[in-house]
């Protein structure tokens, strides 16, 4: 197929022709293409509808900012709604599609909006769903979702890897136009390190698109002579296809690399795109400027575009909108666009210049003093309705229009840490402000300064200044004085657009301020004006002069809506970089994972950590028959457990003890070497923290133990305390979790398990190693190991704990040797059936809202000394009568189910919230029992045993009549663990 | 951010973790006869100012030390990092 529209010249590489298909029919290309210019060269004006009310449209950038031409592209998996045909580099095979249209691009039912648009106006949904409110569910939430958004997402996971990177340099330069290049110029001779990163694939920003000579040479050339210079200085790393997203606070900049957009589907092993963290020691911004429209009645017909924009499909791709064109300006900017087309062999109706002195031209008409007011054209553009100097009317047929209005420095980067941009009344425009991000200076036409010649200066003088070097050379270019009017909109147009791509009208504006909405945040919610994927970079300044003088104020005191990140849209899988599915954290194995993995464990994640649930073995087909069998043969026998996720922390030093005495409420001074004290920590304010042992294994050496949840929590917490509360005591902390791992042996035979692993002279006998004792021992002839007689399962128990590499050879070992005693390892929910029997207290029940004596340890918190939390402790609040108590609850009919965080309703009665008597935390089988029991906290519940009461559950919406017991169902009196 | 420890140089806030106002090194005598009323304005009461703050950073991700970090609120400038414990002893803390 032809390029119909193609012309001589540009920088593409017509040796290299692609084929790609555009709603499904087939186009060709050249590499050095962007999608649209590719679709403009073949006479493609038409790409996409607006957001509300489906007008067709076409490109009218040729950059990031654009608002019409929004396509999906790629299909599968890689499908991306939204993406702009303007900065799509081609590729062989691409293959995009129209989007917010059905049944197709040419005709869109949903056009329709178009004809009732007096009735969209601003705030249509505001004034129609308001009622009635039944409505709102039904019918109208049905409607608007499926009227709403704009593309579509292709509904299976992303299948392209995306990473994260860190970058440091003294110079960031933002924009590699002719400002940024002489920056990086100045800073890379200067032998600083300097990152510059450019938004487009090709560094030049509007010298690759304008005609006109720098240092004697074109633009273009001057360019890539530059652009070779940066390439070989090696402390100079050029960044094309990154956009900088955001300014951060400390010179912390976000940056997006499109490693693989341009390709058909990354290289193997490469990511698709990479955000970058990099820290600056100075930043120079040189992001240009945005040239702005003006509005006028159906401005956004298919062939109206920037006047700039039409300047880069021509001198840069060699692609025109169409084969005649003309230009609508006020300034002299679009007679740049009209005299570089007309060379280029583009035929001009005419420039409609809205200056009465507008300058003349041998090549082509100028209708001075002249406003565009109307375009024609169903699918694109084909007239221009104009109104002469003289009020005469006149109709120049173009299949594409021009517009250009001047042009607003991009600030965008500049106002990311709530910094305002200051008006400049010479350039009708806003400017960088003073409050810039700290570190960040800007150059170029980003702060007002047009012309080419002092865009150079600008950038080798700013970065000169930056870092204290020597400016490189300015080569001789253009320096024409670039004054600008405002020229906002053609007087007593109504249907004229500011913002295409959400629809937002100068006739929405006049509404909302009719109906109050004044300030430019109102503005934009009402409206919508600037809210797009575009943010309203072509829009805003429009709206904002608009608005301005309906209230009959200055621009600078309208002001402006408030820029923050992203610069342009970021995929949300950019942002997550690898940190998806699993990798969404690390994930932490304890050194006998793999044994259990072989023993077909079923894994439950705590915390990062992945522990053993159940053992399954042949004939179980429901894990409560794992879980009964796993605790009735620990009771019977003897059942090993994987306990090393419990956190470890190492306390040594000389006021170890005196240390743990302030960290736990109960008192730890006095403990013997070689015994283990059970103690609980609370917060400051009283609350209970976390509980666990503390064994002390020396004078002036302990090891604490914390639960999995909370381990990195408490060991901030001690840390705290020993710096901050104590700062000169002799105490050391670190934590040991990874260094050990650890084993809970527990049931008749844990005795005798142990023995025959212990080595000579250890002695396990119960009056040589008695309930709580510790010790360093040797086991299975000289492997060091630390011993505690401890039991949460409340039978005769151990804890063993090896170095960490031992662990799985220990646990095999375990295994071999209990064989005599039918050993089982047991999981997590084993483990928590017992210790629910047991009544003891865990997670479920340290749950942030309770206290020691809800707890049923208010005697621990020990009045002869300070601790944390224990003057609050005793505050009236938390020591009222009637206060919840941890107690028991079992079915009064066995067949009946406990359900954790079921509430308790007294047996009769209202069953409502100001009738509540408390709560189950806790809640399983016990094959002890024969039926379910729980652990609840009750008020004033120590009194209550034996009490009937109702458990309801209003999510399960059970309600089954439970008995108050002890929370100690198994063994009471404690004589199994101290047999 | 990045947070100037006064041991490892700069460091990005990545690596800590944030607990507000470093007046929590103040804690009071538990021995006081008011006690209970300062321990309530210890454990509850903060100043929530617009500008500079003295707050406690943990470098968990490094040494483990807490700092007192001097920021502005507003523009999150960092005027002083010090170590706490530097800054305990100071108050008066050592035993």
């Amino acid at each position: 197929m032809s390029q119909i529209n193609r012309l001589n010249g540009g920088q593409i590489d017509r040796a290299r022709a692609l084929r790609f298909t555009f709603d499904g029919k087939s186009y060709a290309g050249h590499q050095g293409d962007t999608l649209a210019s590719a679709l403009l060269a073949n006479g493609v004006r038409l790409m996409g509808r607006s957001f509300k009310y489906h007008r067709p449209r076409g490109p009218l950038t040729a950059d990031s900012s654009e608002p019409n031409a929004l396509v999906e592209l790629r299909n599968g998996a890689r499908q991306e709604p939204n993406t702009r045909a303007t900065t799509i580099e081609l590729f062989d095979g691409l293959d995009a599609n129209s989007q917010n249209r059905w049944p197709s691009l040419k005709f869109d039912v949903m056009a329709v909006n178009d004809a009732a648009s007096n009735f969209l106006t601003a705030g249509f949904y505001y004034k129609t769903f308001m009622w009635p409110a039944a409505f709102w569910e039904k019918l109208y939430e049905p409607i608007i979702r499926k009227a709403a958004g704009l593309g579509s997402l292709s509904m299976t996971a992303d299948a392209d890897e995306y990473d994260k990177g860190f970058r440091h340099c003294d110079l960031l330069v933002i924009g590699a136009g002719p400002a940024g290049l002489m920056a990086a110029l100045t800073a890379g001779r200067a032998g600083k390190e300097v990152i510059l990163a450019d938004e487009d694939f090709a560094m030049g920003g509007r010298l690759l698109t304008e005609q006109e000579e720098v240092g004697g040479t074109s633009a273009l050339d001057w360019t890539v002579q530059m652009v070779a210079e940066l390439s070989s200085l090696p402390n100079v790393r050029l960044m094309p296809r990154t956009t900088v997203i955001g300014a951060f606070d400390h010179g912390i900049y976000g940056a997006v690399e499109r490693v693989s957009d341009h390709l058909a589907t990354p290289d193997a092993g490469k990511p698709r795109q990479i955000l970058w963290r990099i820290y600056s020691q100075h930043t120079l911004l040189c992001a240009g400027a945005l040239e702005r429209p003006i509005a006028f009645d159906h401005n956004d017909r298919p062939g109206v575009m920037l006047a700039s924009a039409m300047r880069s499909y021509v001198n840069r791709w060699a692609a025109t909108p169409a084969q005649k064109v003309a230009v609508f300006t006020s300034c002299d900017d679009g007679h740049r666009t009209a005299r570089d087309l007309n060379a280029a062999g583009v035929k001009i109706a005419a420039v409609v210049d809205t200056r009465a002195d507008a300058p003349s031209s041998m090549d082509y008409e100028v209708l001075a003093g002249a406003q565009v007011t109307q375009t024609k054209g169903r699918l694109g553009l084909t007239f221009a309705q104009v109104r002469l100097a003289d009020g005469s009317e006149r109709t120049l047929e173009c299949g594409a229009l021009g517009i250009t209005g001047g042009w607003n420095p991009n600030v965008h980067l500049t106002c990311h840490q709530r910094g305002r941009p200051a008006w400049d009344a010479d350039l009708n425009a806003f400017v960088p402000g003073q409050d810039l991000p700290p570190g960040m200076s800007v150059a170029g036409a980003a702060t007002g300064a047009f012309s080419t010649h002092a865009a150079l200066s600008q950038g080798a003088d700013s970065a000169a200044k930056a870092l204290g070097v020597k400016a490189a050379d300015v080569p001789e270019a253009q320096d024409a004085p670039t004054g600008q009017s405002a020229f906002w909109y053609v007087e007593g147009c109504s249907r004229a657009w500011l913002d295409q791509q959400n629809d937002v009208t100068v006739k929405d504006v006049k509404l909302s301020h009719q109906e109050g909405f004044r300030s430019v945040e109102h503005l934009k919610r009402y409206t919508t004006l600037g809210m797009a994927t575009d943010q309203g970079k072509t829009s805003n300044m429009g709206g904002l002069a608009i608005m301005a003088e309906l209230a009959g104020k200055a621009i600078p005191e309208v002001g402006t809506t408030i820029f923050r990140p992203p610069y342009t849209p970021t995929a949300i899988g950019t942002l997550a970089g690898r940190m998806r599915g699993m990798e969404f954290h690390p994930t932490r194995l304890t050194p006998s994972h793999f044994w259990a993995k072989e023993r077909g464990a079923v894994f439950v994640e705590v915390g990062n950590w992945l522990r053993a649930q159940w053992f399954p073995i042949e004939g179980e087909t429901h894990w409560r028959q794992s879980v009964d069998r796993e605790v009735s043969q620990t009771r019977a026998s003897v059942g090993v457990c994987d306990c090393t996720t419990l956190g470890k922390i190492d306390v040594q030093g000389v006021d170890a003890a005196t240390f743990l005495n302030k960290i736990y409420c109960n008192p730890f001074v006095k403990v013997p070497v070689g015994k283990v004290r059970y103690g609980l920590m609370l917060r400051e304010d009283g609350i209970a923290m976390d509980d666990g042992t503390a064994a002390r294994l020396a004078e002036d050496h302990f090891v604490v133990t914390t639960t999995t949840a909370n381990a990195g929590k408490v060991y901030q917490h001690m840390e705290f305390v020993r710096q901050c509360l104590m700062p000169d005591e002799d105490v050391q902390l670190i934590s040991t979790t990874e260094a050990w791992a650890q084993y809970a042996v527990a049931g008749p035979n844990s005795r005798a398990l142990l023995q025959k692993i212990v080595d000579a002279p250890t002695d396990l006998s119960n009056e040589g190693f008695p309930f709580m004792a510790c010790a360093n021992i040797t086991v299975c002839g000289g492997l060091r190991a630390r011993l505690f007689r401890i039991s949460f399962s409340g039978e005769l128990a151990y804890e063993i704990a090896v170095p960490a590499r031992y662990g799985d050879a220990l646990m095999r070992r375990l295994m071999d040797e209990g064989e005599e005693f039918g050993v089982v390892p047991y999981g997590t929910e084993a483990l928590g059936v017992m210790r629910i029997e047991k009544g003891h207290a865990a997670g479920n029940e340290l749950n942030g809202t309770t206290t020691a004596l809800n707890l049923g340890m208010g005697g621990m918190v020990s009045v002869k000394k300070d601790s944390i939390g224990s003057v609050l402790s005793r505050r009236d609040g938390l020591n009222e009568d009637g206060a919840l108590n941890l107690i028991g609850v079992k079915p009064v009919n066995a067949e009946d189910k406990i359900t954790a965080g079921g509430h308790l309703m007294n047996e009769t009665g209202p069953v409502d919230a100001s009738h509540d008597q408390g709560y189950v935390t806790s809640a399983a089988y016990s094959p002890e029992l024969g039926s379910m029991v729980g652990l609840a906290f009750l008020n004033s519940g120590k009194d209550r045993l034996g009490e009937r009461m109702r458990l309801v559950s209003p999510v399960t919406q059970s309600e089954v009549l439970v008995e108050v017991a002890s929370a100690h169902f198994v063994d009471p009196e404690g004589g199994r663990q101290r047999a | 951010m990045i947070i100037n420890h006064p041991l490892l140089g700069p460091r990005d806030s990545a690596e800590f973790v944030y607990m507000g106002d470093a007046s929590l090194i103040e804690r009071p005598d538990p021995d006081a006869e008011d006690a209970a009323e300062l321990f309530h304005d210890y454990a509850y009461l903060r100043e929530n100012p617009a500008g500079e703050l003295r707050e406690l950073w943990f470098h968990e991700g490094g040494d483990r030390s807490w700092l007192v970090v001097t920021r502005n609120t507003v523009t999150h400038e960092i005027s002083k990092v010090e170590l706490a414990r530097d800054v305990a002893r100071n108050k008066g803390r050592s035993t």
